[in-house]
């Protein structure tokens, strides 16, 4: 340790840590920060500037740092940007500095700053406009590598992060004097509290001061605040919690950073907390004075200063230290570093008429006019009293005033208001039942935060109908700020407001001769106030700025606002864990493990993982499995797990008028045991979904969807059931998952069918194609029977409790094995379907209607329906598109799907297009590429031969226009 | 957003789906013809202030709700079952 380490503190100087910085292994102690350990180190350069590579140093104590953004970690680990000083220290710690090119001492882009009468804002957008094409090959990039923040890792996080939810009477956010004090007052009343605060320990403000509370220290104080507020049932302490955004209704978003370990079981938790009322206990912000070349390290916020010599015992470097001030607070700083034997060159106090608080020498009217030192600070500029002199110094103490912490009280676009008298901006009109307490309220005093703390819980729990006891609240300091309106010291060169985006006065004053007289307009276009410290340390300075230039009052001026987050939040922490497979649920079929051991491979069908092929020993292309599916189900029987398919199921007296409305076709005159296809439109008169309407009773039909829009479907059908026809007596419930449904289907699929059920007559005189039965298979298992083909064979689906549709899929395989009974997945039944001409999703994409496919005369002119009026429309009415079957002229020849459809001979534009290609495959039936497509009068064009164009894969292929149907156009084989 | 419904009291809006201005309750008589589909299916209101819209509680009970709701500050007016502003014929 070195000399800057000085006595006290709150510090565990029994536990030494190490950690590297740069490579370099360094020492601190339990209790420390990152930042603190660096400056114990004597380390006053830790970064480089974003656009000019300045060096920089730690400039605050708190989540506010605008410079010390470094890397911890390494490799996936690996977190940029963090702030040094919000950062525990921990053994074996590894940071990094960022945004420099060679070692940090010998930045190579530091020849920006060289340049920088030429990067002022502004700069990029005049100058790197032409030729254009340059922008996105040569500027940004370069522009990229150069100006900047950390490096991501470009690996995935290997970190585990979860989500969860919080309610409470009364969220306390800071847990300060007044947060503490708020917590108690409610905690001892009985409502169920939650304190959150953003540090490792509960306090704030109050460690890094030197002030006793009831003549004790007041850490003391905390300590016993804490154990109270730990020991209450009804009151929840979260620390190293961050609330980072208010939301509608009382809605708080947090995040705890639960463990800074790699591999720890939990890194961060984003909580949703839903707070009937919260106290806004978060404190103020220091800020600076703007003077020339005030960015060297060792130029600190003053308070920061005072924290760190009081709760890390730390010094800001090794020889003199001096304080820029134009409030008393400064001079707190002066006495508090000479209590701890820091060696003060003296207090420069810009109000004229300044006086020492203690034994320490002042310059009452001063200021500072600049400073020297490359790679931290040396020498200030001091002139006062006429007088202008150099004097040697490693650190100065600046404080501007303190800015309230009213970020949250913004979050609903509450207007800060300006207070003359404490030349702060207030909260006004924030979120209802969201109230400020203590400093973040503009009571600077212990004494006020205190006493407001407690104000504002007792207020709150008095809205809420409880009552709360006297406080028993400590004696504390009660000084006032007595500061002064001192903005910037004006003069040559560069004088930075905002440190993170190298914003100068400079800079201010030329957005206001670029007549960027807004506000907002200064934000966006020197980028004032962005990046990861939101302008925390910089925004109220650059307004009472241009408030000068522009001659206007700072009320006048306006301010912008803020918005969520407080602080940065990772983008890891908002998915809570719900990446990878937990992105979103995984349905699985009731046969997924049969499936699996046949060594099915899978395919994703929205939330479901259906079986995609079955290949078998010997097969190495996925085509030659597909085939052999097809093949097998054409010539004998295989099987099909369709239990994705919706299922809905209708009941009511008047479940058939309802479904009358929902079906473009009529479902009312189904007759009991039928089922019957049906087409569903939207209210827009384009096809929606399809599926079968089956009727099992009198009042009692179960309709099946889509498997993609099973949800949706549901969602049309409650609300036409609730918000068009609530006089109907229907009900709906969703039955998708309590049934597993397998398809049967192959000439030999009565055959196997009939040695499972239980003496069920199949035979095609009492159970008909379209014939549907509730019957039990298996000697008494309850399942459903419906006969109808998606494959265009003779086929059945038949459904049995979810829970039996292994057993039932074992059971069929075994029954079947000597019929040749083949499993068969999603890419086979997909070649069946196209073979036999029935539309899908492909087909049913919401720009088609009943017209186009063929299907004008389902849609009934007798009654009403949804879709009914608009599908007789002008334009829609009047569509002239068919669904067609094509044939590849060279069956060798795939057509794929996308392809467009053109005359032979004519060019191939959107003038000359003809329609276009919904789906295709390899028909082993056909023994060669088709496809289902739309095309102009297709309906009249069969034998003519069109080319299939597919511009983006370069092909293009002969097809001949034939039949949607290649299978059995005559449907002999359904009905047999 | 909490949703006050009805009868399962203050839920998260995250449990609905939105569908939008509640004209779509005054579905127009099939007789009426397409230009009164047209401006069913088409037109909606996005007023700056009180709106009266439809949420469906999709993880919930599946209810639809008229939900009047303030669309400049979230506030939420009134909450009513569908179905029942339906019958009642307020609508």
């Amino acid at each position: 340790m070195t000399q800057t380490r000085l006595p006290g503190g709150l510090i565990d100087r029994n536990q030494p840590l190490s950690f590297t910085f740069n490579g370099r292994k360094l020492q601190g102690y339990q209790g420390d920060t990152l930042a603190s350990a660096l400056m114990a180190n004597d380390i006053r350069l830790v970064a480089r500037s974003f656009k000019y590579h300045r060096p920089r140093g730690i400039f605050s104590a708190g989540s506010e740092e605008p410079n010390a953004l470094l890397t911890l970690g390494e490799g996936a680990d690996a977190d940029p940007n963090t702030r040094a000083t919000v950062v525990p220290l921990r053994e074996g710690l590894v940071a990094r500095s960022q945004n420099h090119a060679g070692p940090l001492g010998w930045d190579l882009w530091s020849v920006n700053d060289l340049a920088a009468p030429f990067f002022a804002a502004g700069f990029y957008y005049k100058t790197f406009m032409w030729p254009r094409a340059f922008w996105e090959k040569l500027y940004e990039p370069a522009i990229r590598r150069a100006a900047g923040l950390g490096a991501l890792s470009q690996l995935p996080d290997p970190e585990t992060y979860d989500k969860g939810f919080l309610h409470c009477d009364l969220l306390v956010i800071g847990g300060g004097a007044a947060g503490l004090s708020a917590a108690l007052t409610a905690g001892r009343a009985g409502a169920n509290v939650i304190l959150a605060d953003e540090d490792l320990r509960l306090g704030g403000r109050l460690l890094a001061e030197s002030d006793p509370l009831d003549d004790a220290p007041a850490a003391d104080w905390v300590a016993r605040a804490e154990a109270e507020l730990r020991a209450l049932p009804n009151v929840r302490v979260m620390p190293r919690t961050t609330v980072f955004g208010v939301y509608d209704h009382g809605v708080y978003g947090a995040v705890e950073q639960v463990s800074d370990l790699p591999g720890a079981a939990l890194r961060q938790t984003l909580w949703r907390i839903t707070a009937k009322r919260a106290v806004m206990a978060t404190g103020a912000t220091e800020r600076h004075i703007p003077f020339r070349d005030n960015d060297r390290p060792g130029i600190l916020l003053a308070g920061a200063m005072r924290a760190y010599a009081n709760r890390w015992a730390v010094a800001p470097a090794r020889g003199k230290v001096a304080i820029f001030t134009n409030n008393d607070d400064g001079h707190r700083t002066a006495l508090d570093l000479q209590a701890k034997g820091v060696d003060l060159l003296g207090v420069i106090d810009s109000r004229t008429g300044a006086r020492p608080f203690g034994d320490y020498p002042i310059f009452a009217g001063g200021r500072v006019t600049g400073t020297s030192g490359r790679r931290g600070l040396r020498a200030i500029r001091l002139a006062w009293n006429g007088r202008e002199e150099e004097l040697a110094c490693a650190a100065l103490g600046v404080s501007g005033g303190w800015n309230p912490n009213i970020q949250l009280a913004s979050h609903h676009r509450g207007r800060p208001q300006w207070d003359a008298a404490r030349l702060a901006f207030l909260a006004q009109g924030g979120p209802e039942g969201l109230i400020p307490a203590g400093a973040a309220a503009g009571e600077g005093s212990t004494h006020h935060a205190l006493t407001s703390g407690h104000h504002a819980a007792a207020d709150a729990l008095r809205q809420l109908g409880l009552t709360t006891p006297a406080p028993a609240l400590p004696r504390a300091e009660d000084r006032q700020g007595g500061a002064e309106a001192f903005w910037h010291v004006p003069g040559k060169g560069r004088a930075w407001v905002d440190f993170q985006n190298d914003v100068t006065v400079k800079d201010i004053k030329l957005a206001h001769q670029e007549n960027m007289r807004s506000v907002e307009h200064l934000k966006r276009w020197t980028t004032l106030g962005m990046a990861t410290d939101q302008g925390k340390t910089s925004n109220v300075t650059a307004l009472a700025v241009m408030a000068e230039l522009t001659g206007r009052s700072i009320p006048e001026t306006g301010t912008t606002i803020f918005r969520p987050p407080y602080t940065p939040v990772s983008l890891s922490v908002l998915g809570g864990g719900d990446t990878g497979a937990h992105f979103r649920p995984t349905r699985l079929t009731p046969t997924h493990a049969w499936a699996k051991a046949q060594g099915a491979l899978f395919v994703e069908a929205g939330q479901w993982m259906r079986a995609q092929y079955f290949p078998r020993p010997g097969e190495t292309h996925w085509r030659q499995s597909v085939d052999r599916e097809v093949l097998a189900v054409r010539a004998g029987v295989g099987l099909c797990d369709v239990t994705t398919l919706g299922k809905i199921d209708v009941q009511g007296a008047d479940a058939g008028e309802f479904l009358n409305r929902i079906y473009a076709n009529m479902m009312g005159t189904l007759a009991v045991g039928k089922v019957r296809y049906g087409l569903m439109l939207r209210e827009d008169g384009f096809a929606y979904d399809d599926g079968t309407c089956a009727r099992l009773g009198e009042s009692h039909y179960v309709v099946t969807t889509t498997t993609s829009n099973a949800g949706l479907v549901l969602r049309t059908m409650e609300f036409a059931r609730q918000c068009l026809w609530p006089d109907l007596d229907v009900t709906l419930i969703s039955t998708t998952d309590a049934w597993a449904q397998i398809a049967v289907a192959g000439p030999n699929a009565r055959r196997l069918l009939s040695r499972v059920v239980d003496g069920f007559d199949l035979s095609n005189e009492t159970f008909p194609f379209m014939a549907c039965a509730e019957l039990t298979v298996a000697k008494g298992c309850p399942a459903r029977l419906f006969r109808i083909s998606f494959s265009g064979e003779l086929a059945y689906e038949i459904a049995v409790p979810a829970r039996y549709g292994q057993a039932l899929m074992d059971r069929l395989m075994r029954e079947g094995a000597d019929l040749g009974v083949t499993p068969y997945g999603t890419e086979a039944l997909s070649v069946l379907r196209i073979e036999k001409g029935h539309a899908a999703g492909a087909e049913l994409n919401g720009q088609t209607t009943a017209l186009m496919l063929g299907l004008g005369r389902m849609v009934s002119q007798k009654k009403d329906s949804i879709g009914a009026v608009m599908s007789r429309r002008e334009g829609l009415a009047q569509d002239t598109r068919r669904l067609v079957g094509l044939q590849a002229v060279d069956p060798a020849r795939p057509l794929p799907a996308g392809s467009h459809l053109f005359r032979e001979g004519a060019a191939r534009d959107t003038a000359t297009d003809q329609g276009w290609i919904t789906s295709a495959c390899y028909s082993p039936h056909v023994g060669g590429h088709i496809a289902l497509g739309f095309l102009e009068e297709g309906d009249t064009r069969l034998g003519e031969i069109v080319i299939a164009a597919n511009p983006l894969q370069g092909t293009e292929a002969a097809c001949r226009v034939v039949p949607a149907q290649f299978v059995d156009p005559e449907g002999g084989r359904l009905r047999d | 957003m909490l949703i006050p419904h009805p009868l399962l009291g203050p839920r998260d809006a995250q449990e609905f789906t939105y569908l939008g201005d509640a004209a779509l309750l005054n579905r127009p008589d099939p007789a009426s013809g397409t230009a009164a589909f047209c401006d069913y299916v088409y037109l909606r209101d996005n007023p700056a202030g009180t709106h009266r819209e439809l949420w469906y509680h999709e993880y919930g009970d599946r209810s639809w709700l008229l939900v009047t709701r303030d669309t400049l500050s979230h506030e939420i007016l009134d909450v009513r079952l569908a179905r029942e502003v339906k019958t009642g014929g307020t609508a």
